[in-house]
């Protein structure tokens, strides 16, 4: 089973599926949810059977599978998995089965459930591909299925929603296909050869300074659109708020992770100068977007709008750890990604089911739910704090290291971004005290507990949230070595150097007794 | 007296010109013995069938012609030269007839516009259209280019009954005899110049001495005129929202297709190959006409309600993208425009196709809120026209994006950096409006409107909606051959 294509599989899966759902008659809602979840799950089995065949000590990209495409380009389909993408592999290949089989469909199942198997497939591919054409054509593409998710099966303003978000996305990508090629081609008058391998690219390029910083502009461009980092966030609440439940937990849980996957992946690996040199900015940025969008999520009378803006200031933490340029804060970062998908997907489909409930998500509206449904309180609150941060749950394990990461590089940034936390806290904690807490009128009274199919759908998430909070080791010991290698390749590059404390897990990745080591979290 | 010297003619080598007109001269004379028979769908079969025959005959002819042992061979004394270039357009513009014949089947009928004199004009026109691709000199150029236009002209007033029709037929008849002038008189500017109408002599006359006087940029820039006239490229573009609106909407799509094809053609044959020394001359003005066409099409086509119109602006755009290939004056970018007029001329067909249905009997349904609701009465035809929206504004996995990423490759290895992010900017405005199509035929609410009739799709426009899909499908996740064919299609010298 050595050779078997794992990762060629697992994108094809979905895309398999959603041609499968195709054929099945629209009339049989219950076989097209059926087929859709067969292939969703077929595909997390062959995620799971990729972190078996992970081997933990190494940075690397492991299971590599490369066949040659487009010869005249040089564009190869080359897909990888290392320590940094592996979780939001996994993550993506938990949140679209429950995406499919969680939230109600209204209307056209069929369609609902085949997009979401495309955008399953494309979000895998962005993941995995390691050839810039191949990442690109991905990135590309799931922009449709969203656009359709949005603008087919959303709330009132979805088809103004799913165009902003389309537009905006694909004025960035503009810029990066640019970027992209120049890349190539500068790299082909520097080495004679085309190619479009990641690897290649960035082991072996010699950009003259300058052109390095605009080439990574364009690409942060476009990352910094889909996270989406401070003044370009615009498009998110429209789509979030728009969006059919199982479109919101895809777009906070996997789509924005592309955004800073592409800053971890591309942005540090193609452009070490350019991301040492515009750190400051970007830092300040994602402190700004902390700030600002735990702020303007203070004040939302929208539950969904609120959980929105806080993403805008999850996203923002892990921006902070990214730049940071530390193994610890990068670590948390990458952590924090995986993090923010379970917990902000969760919450998304708790509001969901909120509004199947009640019709209604302004908060004003409702009331007392905790007497009328207290198992739905308990979960609710469990996934709000660990949204907030609170020790023993999954969030606070990334805020932790991405704040111990940066605060050691730069420390300033990291001193005003902790304030994030706690104004985490009173948006969170406000908006449940007036939701659940105080006396249930009228319909509130006789809100229905969860369901037997509820529970089993948000089980999977309230576990991993528990579990990624009290024992993190088996998933930091597989980042740990990728994000190593990735700040030493930053380091042997720039006159760039971590301050030895902040290396904690590059220690380990040489000695494996050490990297058994959880890092700083708990204990602090 | 001396015995008149005639040219020696290689016949194989123009047999698809050859075909193409023998098969409308075959089609007009027996069409006169079968006026008043139903014929059913004969007349368009016959021409899918001469249309095929003549892309086999160019596929023999390729093999002769081009790859790393092949070479240009002339046809007609010097007159015509046959290479990978002119055998691939040869084989974009056949491609266009068989899917335009298609289409125009069920059309001519639920019209009532009968008889065979209508695939005779398509024959022609592509015959001519044929020739500019192999023309080795301005005169054969202007030929082909008047042989092209006139079955054009006819062919966009062929709906009698509708005054839309005759009025676009008149206004591209006027104006294309306008552009035609210019046309005239930039090869006469060049003549002079240079001494000779022979795209051969006039290279290695540039090749040899370095011209001063304004005549030849008078020559050049006249030459841009009349065929940036043909493939409406901004600012020469004023003519085509109408006529494309006005024309029976097959023939939209034929002449979107081939009469584009062609005057590339002819443009990359003249300005890469030719000019190709003059080329600091030349590129300020493909630069600044590639830009405008971008921008003006695009946005333009963002304001329009009638899809035919749109999609008139839309093509003004993509003549912006072959422009694109054309500046970067790369062999990449020589492959590129190639390969995005082949794609494009599948994708617009299709676009074309797809209108051609929904505009119903009376040809007439072209507002956007004509395809409310297509997805729900019509799934599979909505897709398709999704699908060709798609490829248009540039989504991977389809044939329009590696059009567009050729081309702007193209243009990033020339370095023409700002050229490459307009180009791109252009296509985020263009997929506004692609979107906006997909949003009426999606999403677009129940508004009480008095249902129309549901969409028919006969046979024969299935059939060219099925390929022109196929292609545009297939080259997206396959490109190698097509990037081959395009790559290897050079223009070589006599």
């Amino acid at each position: 089973m050595d050779d078997f294509p794992y990762l060629t599989t697992l994108v094809m899966l979905p895309a398999v599926g959603a041609a499968a759902v195709t054929l099945v008659p629209g009339s049989r809602e219950k076989a097209v949810k059926a087929v859709g979840l067969l292939f969703a799950l077929a595909a997390a089995v062959v995620a799971v059977a990729v972190l078996i065949e992970f081997d933990t000590g190494r940075g690397s990209f492991q299971l590599v599978s490369e066949h040659s495409w487009i010869k005249a380009w040089g564009i190869s389909w080359k897909l990888g998995v290392d320590g940094i993408s592996l979780f939001l592999v996994l993550l993506s290949a938990l949140l679209f089965p429950i995406a499919i089989a969680g939230p109600e469909v209204h209307r056209d199942p069929k369609g609902y459930v085949a997009w979401m198997l495309l955008l399953e497939a494309g979000c895998l591919g962005v993941f995995l591909a390691l050839d810039l054409f191949l990442f690109f054509l991905f990135w590309e593409v799931v922009l449709v299925p969203m656009y359709f998710l949005i603008g087919g099966w959303g709330y009132e303003r979805r088809v103004y929603a799913a165009l902003k978000f389309f537009l905006y996305t694909m004025l960035g990508s503009a810029l990066m296909l640019v970027a992209i090629l120049a890349l190539v081609f500068l790299h082909q008058s520097a080495t004679d050869t085309l190619t479009f391998d990641l690897v290649a690219l960035g082991r072996d390029q010699s950009l003259a300074e300058n052109t390095a910083r605009w080439l990574f502009l364009a690409f942060a461009a476009s990352f910094a659109i889909k996270v989406p980092v401070f003044p370009l966030h615009t498009w998110l609440p429209d789509a979030h708020t728009e969006a059919p439940t199982g479109g919101s937990v895809i777009l906070a849980g996997v789509l924005l992770k592309l955004g800073t996957y592409g800053f971890v992946r591309f942005g540090l690996y193609l452009f070490p100068e350019a991301v040492v040199d515009l750190a400051p900015l970007f830092l300040t940025l994602g402190v700004i977007g902390i700030i600002y969008g735990a702020l303007v999520a203070i004040v939302q009378h929208d539950l969904k709008r609120l959980v929105a803006y806080s993403s805008v200031a999850h996203l923002g933490f892990i921006v902070l750890g990214i730049f940071g340029l530390s193994s610890q804060g990068l670590q948390g970062g990458v952590l924090q990604m995986v993090n923010h998908g379970i917990s902000t997907g969760a919450l998304f489909l708790l509001v969901g089911m909120i509004y199947e409930r009640r019709h209604t998500r302004e908060i004003a509206e409702l009331g007392g739910i905790q007497k009328a449904a207290p198992v739905f309180a308990g979960v609710f609150m469990v996934v709000m704090l660990s949204s907030i941060g609170l020790p023993g749950l999954n969030g606070f394990v990334g805020e932790f290291l991405v704040l111990v990461g940066t605060f050691v590089t730069h420390r300033w940034w990291a001193v005003v971004a902790t304030a994030g936390v706690i104004l985490a806290a009173i948006y969170l904690l406000w908006a449940y005290q007036r939701v659940f807490h105080g006396q249930a009128e009228g319909a509130n009274a006789t809100f229905p507990e969860m369901t037997m199919r509820e529970k089993v759908v948000m089980a999977p998430l309230v576990v991993l949230i528990v579990f990624l909070g009290v024992y993190p080791k088996p998933v930091l010991d597989r980042i740990g070595p990728s994000v190593s290698d990735l700040v030493r390749h930053v380091e042997e590059r720039t006159d760039y150097r971590q301050p030895p404390v902040a290396a904690e897990p590059t220690h380990g990745s040489h000695d494996p007794a050490l990297a058994t080591e959880p890092a700083a979290g708990e204990h602090e | 007296m001396p015995p008149l010297e005639t040219p020696s003619i290689a016949w194989s080598l123009i047999s698809p010109q050859l075909i193409l007109i023998g098969g409308a001269l075959a089609l007009l004379f027996v069409g006169t013995f079968l006026r008043g028979y139903r014929i059913g769908s004969a007349y368009s079969a016959f021409t899918v069938v001469t249309g095929l025959a003549a892309i086999v005959a160019s596929a023999f002819i390729w093999k002769r012609v081009s790859g790393g042992h092949g070479e240009a061979q002339p046809a007609v004394a010097d007159a015509l030269v046959v290479d990978g270039f002119s055998v691939f357009f040869t084989i974009v513009i056949c491609c266009a007839v068989v899917v335009g014949a298609l289409l125009a089947d069920d059309y001519l009928r639920r019209e009532r516009l009968p008889g065979p004199e209508f695939y005779v004009l398509m024959l022609l026109s592509a015959s001519g259209g044929v020739f500019m691709a192999a023309a080795n000199d301005l005169i054969v150029v202007f030929l082909g280019l008047e042989i092209l236009s006139i079955a054009l002209y006819v062919l966009a007033g062929y709906h009698r009954r509708r005054g839309q029709s005759q009025e676009a037929a008149i206004k591209y008849f006027v104006l294309g005899a306008f552009s035609s002038a210019f046309f005239l008189y930039g090869v006469a500017l060049t003549y002079g110049a240079t001494g000779s109408t022979n795209l051969g002599s006039i290279a290695s006359f540039l090749r040899d001495q370095t011209l001063t006087e304004g005549v030849l940029l008078g020559g050049i820039a006249f030459l841009i005129v009349g065929l940036g006239f043909k493939v409406a490229a901004v600012p020469f573009h004023m003519w085509t929202p109408d006529v494309y609106q006005g024309a029976p909407t097959p023939v939209t799509g034929f002449m979107a297709a081939a009469a584009k094809a062609a005057g590339f053609a002819a443009l990359l044959r003249i300005f890469f190959s030719t000019f190709g020394t003059n080329r600091l001359d030349w590129e300020p003005i493909v630069w600044a006409l590639a830009v405008l066409s971008l921008l003006v099409g695009s946005v333009l086509a963002v304001v329009q309600t009638d899809v035919k119109r749109m999609l008139a602006y839309s093509s003004i755009a993509h003549a912006g993208y072959v422009l694109v290939g054309l500046q970067a004056a790369n062999d990449r970018g020589i492959a590129g425009a190639l390969f995005y007029l082949l794609a494009y001329t599948f994708m617009i067909l299709g676009s074309f196709g797809v209108a051609t249905l929904v505009g119903r009997r009376g040809d007439e349904r072209h507002h956007l809120d004509s395809y409310r609701g297509l997805a729900r009465s019509r799934p599979v035809l909505a897709f398709t026209f999704t699908v060709f929206l798609l490829a248009q504004a540039g989504v991977p996995f389809t044939s329009g994006f590696l059009a567009k990423f050729y081309v702007i490759g193209a243009a990033v290895e020339s370095q023409s950096y700002a050229l490459a992010i307009i180009a791109m900017v252009a296509a985020v405005i263009a997929a506004f409006f692609y979107l906006r199509v997909i949003v009426v035929m999606y999403m677009a609410e129940e508004d009480g409107q008095a249902e129309l009739p549901r969409v028919a799709v006969p046979t024969g426009a299935g059939i060219a909606l099925f390929l022109s899909l196929g292609f545009t499908v297939v080259v997206g996740f396959l490109p190698q051959y097509v990037f081959d064919f395009a790559r290897h299609a050079t223009i070589l010298h006599l």
